[in-house]
């Protein structure tokens, strides 16, 4: 090869020494690189189909006289992110994490306008359910599920 | 697929007859219809009617493809030198100039150069080329050496000389039993012709 000018070696007149690639060629490598995708799609979905979520720790937040009604207490869930705890009723216990969705500014419960407010940027979200009412956020507060055992409040996952 | 081993091919202008008959079989291809690859030409019209069938000698060096700058021409393994790539072809006309047996034609109706292939679409696939099929009187053959020779006086040569450069080719051509030497002196064969 060494004596080969570089210009012949640039431009083989060998078939298999080129690149050339023929339309079918092209074609069947466009079918396999298809099957090859639907395949790994396929996969990818028959194992998220049986599989299930994150698992959550259960975590004793609060007894359920320990709040007043209108309260609210901040607790640690699942791994320390800073989450609050609310009771709108005698009855009715809600928890969210605390972190605003916009920029992550930590959200303070107004009992009186029944909204979790964020003094970064005003943004503002219902209590109830945690969806945004004003503001920039975009999206709800991530809800901690709470369980009711006896007289105490359980938390034990998180939606988004 | 390719050409099978040991198919060859022979072209004998002595027997040729002019009938066109290889003219118009190649140009029934539907890889090309209409367009015929194969070139009948007078040796001498002015004082003699013999002609000559041109097909393409498949050079294992060949000149059109080492001219071509847009890489378009390319051999295959079994030395098939194929016409020139339709997606690379841009119609220079290098090709036809540097053939020194004169076979590629420029077209201009597609502005891509066409070539004789020796009907690669049938060779490689076990059959005869279109003009050896049906040449009447043996001028174009194709098959085994052994079977050819046995059946011709001619001796087949596959070297020609065009001043101090040889070409080798794939393609036969059929000379005179009783020529001293195999090779051909183009060059030479030309100037004592004038």
């Amino acid at each position: 090869m060494a004596d080969t000018p570089a210009w012949k070696a640039d431009f083989p007149i060998d078939w298999h020494d080129d690149h050339v690639v023929t339309r079918r060629e092209f074609t069947r490598s466009l079918a396999w690189t298809s099957c090859a995708s639907f395949l790994a799609t396929a996969a990818l979905a028959a194992g998220t189909i049986g599989a299930r979520g994150p698992r959550f720790p259960e975590t004793r937040v609060a007894g359920a006289g320990e709040l007043p009604v209108g309260g609210a207490k901040v607790f640690v869930y699942p791994n320390d992110e800073p989450c609050v705890l609310l009771r709108l009723d005698a009855d009715v216990f809600v928890a969210f994490l605390q972190r605003c969705t916009h920029l992550g500014c930590p959200v303070s419960y107004e009992a009186g306008r029944q909204t979790l407010e964020c003094p970064c940027h005003e943004g503002s979200f219902r209590a109830d359910d945690g969806t945004v009412v004003a503001g920039p956020p975009s999206r709800p507060l991530p809800r901690v599920v709470l369980q009711r055992r006896g007289g105490e409040l359980w938390a034990v996952g998180v939606r988004p | 697929m390719s050409v099978p081993q040991g198919m060859e091919f022979f072209i004998d202008p002595s027997r040729c007859i002019g009938c066109q008959a290889c003219y118009h079989a190649c140009a029934e291809c539907d890889t090309h219809p209409g367009e015929s690859m194969i070139h009948l030409e007078y040796v001498d019209r002015e004082t003699s009617p013999q002609t000559v069938p041109v097909v393409c000698m498949h050079c294992e060096d060949p000149a059109c493809a080492r001219v071509c700058p847009a890489d378009a021409i390319k051999k295959t393994p079994d030395g098939i030198v194929q016409s020139a790539l339709q997606s690379r072809c841009i119609g220079c006309s290098n090709c036809v100039l540097a053939c020194p047996f004169g076979v590629p034609r420029y077209v201009a109706r597609i502005d891509q150069m066409m070539k004789c292939d020796m009907c690669y679409d049938r060779t490689s696939a076990g059959m005869k080329p279109m003009c050896a099929s049906v040449c009447p009187s043996g001028a174009l053959a194709y098959g085994r050496r052994d079977e050819v020779l046995e059946l011709r006086r001619e001796r087949p040569a596959d070297v020609f000389l065009f001043g101090p450069q040889a070409v080798r080719t794939r393609v036969q051509l059929m000379v005179p039993a009783g020529s001293p030497e195999v090779e051909m002196d183009v060059a030479a064969f030309m100037a004592r012709g004038r």
